[in-house]
This record gives structure tokens, C-alpha cells and sequence, in this order.
């Protein structure tokens, strides 16, 4: 058996062993990303997709997602996975750029990147795209023609980041050594306003910080960690959370498949305390669209967190970073982008 | 008192004295096996965990020598310069010391400086030659600098390992052999020299003491000579590793006296203890106030502290007298200290005793000395200036004095230059160079302490590759040309970090001030512009540029907890910021100027 088989057959192997963590629920979304699971063939997507009906139970019209960079998607593959209950493509597309292609050490190029959603569009119609903003020598117009370009596909979601250079990459010591610019903050800041801007009136929502989607379109999967629902991550390194525990495997692969095929679970497991439930809620809440329901916190974490929580927004709201609509704390368009920062301030914290 | 012997063990940082002192205790018995623990002299766990001697210690030794039992008191003394009084009245309660050498590292300046202050006391000097056992050792040239330094014979000096037990046996020998017995009138009014105290929280102050004459009784009532205080010796005893309680200690040997006192204040390093009702015409020589020579603010972080942190000062102050402060307010920070240390250690040990002993969380303001500034209209009077702001108008002022030192440096050749370097950058004017061996040269600067203070032990152990050692005592007060340097944070003058620094430097500081202000301040909402200004007149500019963005791009599955734990620990950092006007300051910024070369 190849290194392939081995970890398809371990990831049907946990998706099975998992299954009595979802005996009272409902799959709604499946969801193949992280790494590149578009090296899966699609017989292996199949597979995987069948453990997850035998094992468990699964709405009417699941959403199921393939991450997949252009590179991997031939015309032919498309094909095959339109065939396949994949309905929903997130393709990595990054820029539309030579130079910011380059930049970034993509492997594909920009004639690929278009010809790839060319083909895509002909079958799928639920297909996101990535964008990547910030990223030095990019000017204003080269960003806005990115927008377009990507919209001129109609496309109903795009998923945007401003660009961070992880240290120890390329990248970083491009930088380090003065080759290529540093990233600026202020340039990312300008970028995700033109971004908010074209979106909104292309009729996207920006349901979240990185995402944007027309209506019926937001990525049901990505909704579910921001909104503290269940979900089981399959695979070394994935997550999981049960509603009160965090969970993730060891992020190495042949010792998480040697542990699956030994019938034990590779996990880590962290139970999260209330303050903890509460910070992850405000620090979710705040990228998002739905915000920080006031009577959520009453009801689930008590009177203390409310008023502890409106206490320490008060002065953001003073300073337009934050509003209240109806009864939600959300961030505004100037606050969205410093909103880790006003998280942390609202953060419960035991010193 | 034939059968007494009372010494002390002198070295340079790291030679070895505290293990050397385990090795004793072993050896004589003092210690049982599941008392010990290693350099079991510092109790303080803050000494342990710096590996250094803050408080001196004494203890009791019993041992027979050649059918005789011998009373040894080991008098353990601390090893940084900051309590450099504290080490001379620990080597005036002695007859003889041990002078310990790393065989590796030979002379170094302490081993100088403590030399010195033993032989102005006519102690017998026991040259000991310690870590024979490492590879690195050179103990043929080391014994060759101590014979050069000592003027002894090469027969004296002792080989000997503190880590291996090599020499401890030939060391107690000396000890008993060399060091002459006390001398001293057991029939004489009571005389006695306290070289420590300490607090202990159950029983008030605990006194160290050395008696000269005469003898210290259970229920005697006693009068210490500088403060002019009576009270009742309620207990009294000899020091083994815990206390022994004996109804007198006599003329000769080492003791601890318990009285009430509960203010260490009360009982001053370097005073005589006499009898109250026949009091001795001759107190001891040596007593001095212990002088604070490094001031500065000290501000609860949450002004709402400023109660909390008055009675953690009164508290600390109870078990160690040589700190001092006074209330003061700031612009900036509001109600707050302004405290004197001994030195840069002391400084710390007290900002760290207060975050772990009271929970405090507080800033400390940049450091000064103490200056005498002399007005035009009084010319004669010295306006002594313990903090920049209370320096008087520079148009006012007739002159300023800056307290000097002596410095007393130690380096290989190959680093003379770098070290002359930096001590003249350092505004040093060099007195005396002597080559202590082909390979070892002893340098003596005259030096502003203020350039102490700011960053210079780092930076001579920098530039000397660790090669070279320190040393200072102070000679008095000196003409200078200082001017106070401000510092402007959006635009408000900010007195906690003001700074008097010599003319000729201040441009270059004033920038240096600045770029470091720049890293360490946080972006916020705004720009934040931050000057350095001397009077009106800005002298450099930097500007933490607002905060843009603050928001990872992605926050899926896995990202979420480990996003959560950097945003909480973000949030405890700034708990430990200090709003300023309307700009964010964190705790650390306030010192960085000592800290410019980094
Ligand atoms: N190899 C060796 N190391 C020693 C010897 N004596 C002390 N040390 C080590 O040197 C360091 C400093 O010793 P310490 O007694 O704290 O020095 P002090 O600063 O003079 O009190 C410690 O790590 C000791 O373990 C010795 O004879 N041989
Ligand atoms: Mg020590």
C-alpha cells in the first residue's frame, strides 16, 4: 500500500471511529481542505465521502467542498469531480498577477489561474475564489483590476486575505534582506477598503473579515466555527470541537497513521472553561456579519459577562469602532480591521 | 576566647565563596546530610535564583584540631558592589579572611577592592586557590599573581576545590593556625558591632553582632549607640544553621539578639551595642549611614494602588532599611515614590520584592544619582536634586555637581583599548593603569556614577569579550554640565522620563531616547509623535505610526484557540501598561533609557 493509500484508508478508518462523537447529529457540510487534498484522486473523494454516509447521518443537501489550488484542477479533473458529490469548489487562485504569483511562490501561473475558473464555471455553480491583498509593489489599480477580473467570472464567493508573511518562509527573508519590500499596513488597510467597497456594490455581503458572498452563498462550513457549532476534523492536525472541548490530532503523518491503524485516536484534547467560551465567542463574533448577541451572553455565560463585556465596548463604541444593532455588538467598517485588538480588550481575563 | 576564630571569605563574583562555605559546613558537621542544599548560606529565594549573595550571612562551625575543640564563625559576605558597606563591617567583625581565587579567572577587581578593605581592617589574609579540579585551570600563574598581589609565599596560597573537597582540611588548619584568636575584655563594659540584621516577620528584627568587650545577657538591657535606643535583650544566642539560644555571648565570638524591634530602621548596619546603665566611652570605629546612591519613581501601574503600594513600602522598608522613599507626584503618573537604592541591583531586587512578596505591579522611573545643584542668588548652598524635575531653572542655576567614582577595572591587554574606549565615552578620566602581569592590566578611572547607572556593565562585558571586571567607590561630588533632557509623548512632556545628562552627550541620547521609545511604545489609533526636547528646544523626533491593522485574515477550525491564547496573552501585557495623556506606555518603556545600546 502507498503512502496515499495508507492515509485514505486511515481517514476512512477515524471517520468511523469518531462516529459515536455525532450519534445524535446531522452532517451538514463536508469539507476537504487544508494541504492540498486536491492530490486526491476522485475515487478517493468518493470513498471518503461514502465512510462518511455509512457512519453517519447526513442532511438532504450536504454541503461538500473541495479546496483544490489551479494547478490541480484540469478540465478533465473538473469533470470528474462535478460527477462527485463535491458541489462547492474553493479555488485557490491568489492573483490574477504574474509578479504577485511569483511573489507569493505559487506554482501555478496567471494564464492558469484564469483558464482554471473558465472551466470550473462551466459545470459548478457555487465556486470560491482567493484573493490576496497587501502584498508589496501592489498598486491600488492592480488590486482593483484583481477585484474585477475575479467578478467578470461571476463567481457568487470570494475569500480575500491581506497577505502575512509567515517567518521562516521565502518570503520573509526576501524581505529580511531587503529585496522585496515589507509588507505595509497601510497599504492593507486601503486595499481591504477598495475590496469592501467593489464587493458591496457587486452585491456581496462581507459576511466575515476574509469572506465575501452573495446571498445563499456563504460558506456554510467556514459559518460553523464562527458560530460555536460541532464539527469533527478528520486528518493529522485537524481540529474538532464537541461544544465544550477543542481537540486536535498530531500533525504528523505516518504517526497519525499508525495510531489510526492501531484503533486509537492521535488527539490532544482542551476543555474550554466558560471565560474561555466566552472569548472565543467575542473574538468570532467581531469578524462577522451576525457580532456579539447581548442576550447570547446573558443567557449562556450571565449578567457578570454582560456587563463586564458592554463596559469595556463602551469606549469603542464611543470611538465608532464598534455599534449595537438591535441587540448585537458588531464592529464597523473602520473597526473590522483592528478587530483582534478590540477582542482582546473585551476579553475575560483571570489575572 | 583562645578557641575562638572569626573570619570571612572574600572574592570576586563567582570564585567560589558560597560554595566554598557549603564545603566548610560539610566538612565540620555543622550541616546534617538532609540539611543540605547547595550554597546553603543564600536564603533568599531570590538569591538562589541569581546565584548571588544580596544579605551576608554567619554561622557557627565547631571542630577539633589536634585534640582541641575550636569555635569557627563564618561571616558570609555579600558579593556586589551595591552593598559594599554592608561587606566592610561584615570584614570588621572578622580576624582573617579567605581570599578566594577562581584558578581560572585569577585577580578580578572585587578580589581588589575586598583585598583592600580587609587589610585597612589588619585582617590575616588566607590566600585560597579555588576550582584546581577544572580543565581550565592555571594554578602555577594564578599562585603567581597572588604571591605578586599578597607579597606572600608561594607556600600560603592554598590549592583547593569547593566542588571536589580538594584543600577544605588545609583551609581549617589555616584558619586555626593563621588567624590570630579575638582579643578583647570579656570583664569590660559590653561593646559589641552589629554587621547585620535581618527581619523576620514572628519575631521583630534579628541582630547580627560581633562582641569586642564584655559580654551580652539574656534580659540585659542594652542601648545601641548611634540611634540612642535602649531596649531589653530578650534573647540571645549563637548562630549554627538554626539559632542556639545561650544566656550570654562573650567578648570574642559572633551572636544574634533578639529584642522586639520592628523596624529594621531601628537597628543600623555598623552601630555598637553597650550595656544602657554602664555604656561604653568608645563606640566602634567605621559606622556610617548607609547612603542611598541610585533614586527613582516608583508608581503603582493602577493608580488606584498608590495606598497598597505606601503600606508594601512600609512593609519592605521594615526588613530592609536601606531602601528610603518619599511620596511624590508625577504629571504623568500621578502619586507615587520617589525611593533611593544602594544601587542598580538593589533597585531591582526591591521593583521584583514588590511584584512577588505584595503583588504589586509598578513602574519604575528612570534613574538618577543624587545632584547638588547651587543657585546664582545662593551660591554656597547645595539644592540636593533627587529627581530631573526638581532641578531649578537653567537660567537660575550657578552650577551642578555630579557625585563621582573611583572605577577599578580589571581586563586582559588585548582589551585595554576597547575599555578606555568605552570609560572616556563614559565621561572617565583615567588615573593609574598598572600591568598586574604581561597579560593583565588594572585600570582606575575617575567617573561620573551617573554613566554607571546607564548601561556600562553590560557594555564592558561587551567590549572585553567578559574579559574584564569591575569595581567603584565613591569620591565625592564634582563640577558638571548637565542639562535635563525631556521627553514628549504626542506633545506632553512626560517627567518619568526625564533625564539629566551631560551637555555634551544629551543630542545623542535625546535621539537614541527616542528610537527606543519608538519600539518599545505599541502602535495605537493614532500617530504618536515622541520628542526629545532640552527647554524649548526639540532636539530629535520619532513617530510610532498609528495602527492600521490589527485582525488575522484567517480564523477557521484550528486557528481559533490558538488565536484565542495570543490575544489573552496580549491582553495580561496590557495590564501592565500605563496610560499616559491619552497614549498607551508600557511598564518596561520607563527604564529603557538604561538600556540604549541594545
Ligand atoms: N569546578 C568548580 N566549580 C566551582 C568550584 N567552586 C564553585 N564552583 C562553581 O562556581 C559557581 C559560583 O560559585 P559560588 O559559590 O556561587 O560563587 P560566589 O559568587 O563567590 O558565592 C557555581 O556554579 C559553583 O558551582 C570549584 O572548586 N570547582
Ligand atoms: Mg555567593
Amino acid at each position: 500500500m502507498g503512502k496515499k493509500e495508507a492515509m485514505v484508508s486511515a481517514l476512512r478508518k477515524e471517520l468511523e471511529l469518531r462516529k459515536g462523537e455525532f450519534q445524535n447529529e446531522t452532517v451538514e457540510t463536508i469539507y476537504f481542505g487544508g494541504g492540498t487534498p486536491s492530490v486526491l484522486s476522485c475515487e478517493e473523494i468518493n470513498d471518503i465521502i461514502n465512510s462518511v454516509y455509512e457512519n453517519y447521518q447526513v442532511s438532504e443537501n450536504p454541503e461538500v467542498t473541495l479546496e483544490a489550488n489551479p494547478d490541480d484542477l484540469s478540465k478533465n479533473q473538473i469533470i470528474q469531480l462535478f460527477k462527485s458529490p463535491i458541489n462547492r469548489l474553493s479555488i485557490g487562485i491568489q492573483s490574477f498577477f504574474e509578479e504577485d504569483l511569483k511573489l507569493m511562490n505559487r506554482a501555478h501561473n496567471a494564464q492558469e489561474a484564469e483558464q482554471c475558473i473558465r472551466e470550473a464555471t462551466k459545470h459548478f455553480d457555487n465556486i470560491s475564489i482567493d484573493l490576496i491583498y497587501g502584498i508589496p509593489e501592489m498598486t491600488n489599480e492592480r488590486w482593483i483590476q484583481n477585484i474585477e477580473k475575479a467578478l467578470s467570472y461571476d463567481v457568487p464567493h470570494i475569500s480575500s486575505y491581506a497577505l502575512t508573511v509567515e517567518p521562516k518562509t521565502a518570503l520573509a527573508s526576501f524581505i529580511q534582506k531587503g529585496i522585496i519590500k515589507p509588507v505595509d499596513d497601510e497599504v492593507a488597510q486601503e486595499h481591504f477598503k477598495i475590496l469592501l467597497d467593489k464587493m458591496e456594490t457587486a452585491g456581496f455581503k462581507c459576511y466575515e473579515i476574509s469572506n465575501f458572498g452573495k446571498p445563499g452563498y456563504f460558506s456554510k462550513n467556514n459559518t460553523a466555527y464562527w458560530q460555536q457549532k460541532k464539527y469533527i476534523g478528520i486528518g493529522p492536525s485537524a481540529h474538532s470541537y464537541d461544544g465544550g472541548r477543542r481537540s486536535w490530532n498530531i500533525n504528523n503523518n505516518p504517526k497519525y497513521i499508525k495510531s489510526i491503524e492501531n484503533n486509537k485516536l492521535p488527539v490532544e484534547i482542551e476543555v474550554l472553561s466558560k471565560t474561555d467560551k466566552y472569548n472565543e465567542y467575542v473574538m468570532t463574533g467581531l469578524r462577522t456579519i451576525w457580532g456579539v448577541s447581548l442576550t447570547k451572553v446573558q443567557e449562556e455565560f450571565g449578567k457578570q459577562y454582560l456587563k463586564y463585556l458592554l463596559q469595556q465596548a463602551d469606549k469603542y463604541l464611543e470611538e465608532q469602532l464598534l455599534f449595537i444593532d438591535d441587540d448585537k455588538l458588531i464592529a464597523t467598517k473602520k473597526g473590522r480591521f483592528l478587530a483582534d485588538g478590540i477582542a482582546a480588550d473585551l476579553f475575560m481575563i483571570n489575572l | 576566647m583562645k578557641h575562638i576564630r572569626n573570619f570571612c571569605i572574600i572574592a570576586h563574583i563567582d570564585h567560589g565563596k558560597s560554595t566554598l562555605a557549603d564545603r566548610l559546613l560539610d566538612f565540620t558537621g555543622a550541616v546534617t546530610d538532609r540539611e543540605k542544599k547547595e550554597q546553603l548560606l543564600d536564603s533568599m529565594d531570590l538569591e538562589r535564583e541569581r546565584g548571588i549573595t544580596i544579605k551576608s550571612h554567619a554561622i557557627q562551625m565547631e571542630y577539633t584540631y589536634q585534640s582541641q575543640e575550636y569555635v569557627l564563625n563564618l561571616i558570609d559576605t555579600p558579593g556586589h558592589v551595591d552593598f559594599s558597606y554592608e561587606v566592610s563591617r561584615s570584614i570588621a567583625a572578622c580576624e582573617g579572611a579567605l581570599l578566594v581565587v577562581d584558578a581560572a579567572q585569577s585577580i578580578q577587581a572585587q578580589t581588589i577592592s575586598n583585598l583592600y578593605l580587609a587589610l585597612e581592617n589588619d585582617l590575616e589574609i588566607i590566600p585560597v586557590l579555588n576550582k584546581v579540579d577544572l580543565p581550565s585551570a592555571n594554578p602555577e600563574e594564578v599562585t603567581d599573581d597572588i604571591v605578586d598581589l599578597l607579597g606572600c609565599d608561594t607556600e600560603e596560597v592554598i590549592p583547593a576545590s569547593a566542588k571536589t573537597g580538594i584543600g577544605i582540611e588545609e583551609i581549617l588548619s589555616a584558619i586555626i593556625e593563621r588567624i590570630p584568636p579575638p582579643e578583647g575584655n570579656p570583664d569590660e563594659s559590653l561593646q559589641a558591632l552589629v554587621f547585620d540584621s535581618v527581619y523576620n516577620p514572628f519575631r521583630g528584627v534579628e541582630t547580627y553582632f560581633r562582641v569586642i568587650n564584655g559580654e551580652i545577657k539574656k534580659g540585659q538591657k542594652i542601648k545601641f549607640v548611634a540611634t540612642d535606643k535602649d531596649y531589653f535583650a530578650d534573647e540571645v544566642g549563637t548562630l549554627k544553621l538554626t539559632q542556639e539560644i545561650k544566656q550570654s555571648v562573650k567578648a570574642g565570638d559572633v551572636g544574634y539578639l533578639i529584642t522586639g524591634i520592628k523596624d529594621a530602621r531601628e537597628v543600623k548596619v555598623g552601630d555598637t551595642i553597650t550595656d544602657a546603665a554602664k555604656p561604653t566611652k568608645n563606640a566602634i570605629e567605621g559606622f556610617e549611614d548607609v547612603k542611598p546612591m541610585v533614586f527613582a519613581g516608583i508608581y503603582p501601574v493602577d493608580t488606584d494602588e498608590f495606598e497598597e503600594l505606601r503600606s508594601s513600602m512600609e512593609k519592605l522598608q521594615l526588613n530592609d532599611a536601606s531602601l528610603v522613599f518619599a511620596p511624590e507626584s508625577s504629571a504623568a503618573l500621578g502619586f507615587g515614590f520617589r525611593c533611593g537604592f544602594l544601587g542598580m541591583l538593589h533597585m531591582e531586587i526591591i521593583q521584583e520584592r514588590l511584584e512577588r512578596e505584595f503583588n504589586m505591579t509598578v513602574i519604575t522611573t528612570v534613574p538618577n544619582v543624587s545632584y547638588h545643584a547651587f543657585t546664582r542668588k545662593n551660591p554656597d548652598t547645595a539644592l540636593i536634586v533627587n529627581n530631573p524635575t526638581d532641578l531649578p531653572d537653567p537660567s537660575s542655576i550657578d552650577r551642578v555637581e555630579e557625585p563621582y567614582i573611583k572605577a577599578t577595572i580589571i581586563t586582559k591587554s588585548d582589551f585595554v583599548g576597547n575599555v578606555m574606549s568605552l570609560c572616556i565615552e563614559k565621561r572617565g578620566q583615567i588615573t593609574n593603569q598598572t600591568y598586574l602581569t604581561t597579560e593583565r592590566v588594572e585600570l582606575n578611572f575617575d567617573m561620573p556614577l551617573a554613566e554607571i547607572v546607564f548601561d556600562f556593565y553590560d557594555r564592558l562585558k561587551t567590549v572585553s569579550k567578559g574579559y574584564a571586571s569591575f569595581d567603584y567607590a565613591p569620591i565625592g561630588m564634582r563640577k558638571s554640565k548637565l542639562v535635563r533632557v525631556d521627553i514628549l509623548l504626542n506633545a506632553q512632556p512626560v517627567d518619568a522620563l526625564s533625564a539629566l545628562i551631560h551637555a555634551d552627550n544629551a543630542v545623542t541620547i535625546g535621539k537614541k531616547m527616542c528610537e527606543k521609545l519608538k519600539e518599545l511604545i505599541p502602535r495605537q489609533q493614532f500617530d504618536i509623535p515622541i520628542q526629545a526636547a532640552i527647554g524649548a528646544k526639540i532636539i530629535s523626533r520619532e513617530t510610532t505610526k498609528a495602527l492600521r491593522k490589527d485582525v488575522t485574515a484567517k480564523c477557521y477550525g484550528g486557528d481559533i484557540s490558538r488565536k484565542r491564547k495570543l490575544l489573552e496573552k496580549q491582553k495580561k501585557g496590557k495590564k501592565r501598561m500605563r496610560q499616559v495623556g491619552n497614549v498607551e506606555v508600557p511598564q518596561e518603556a520607563f527604564m529603557a533609557v538604561l538600556k540604549l545600546n541594545d
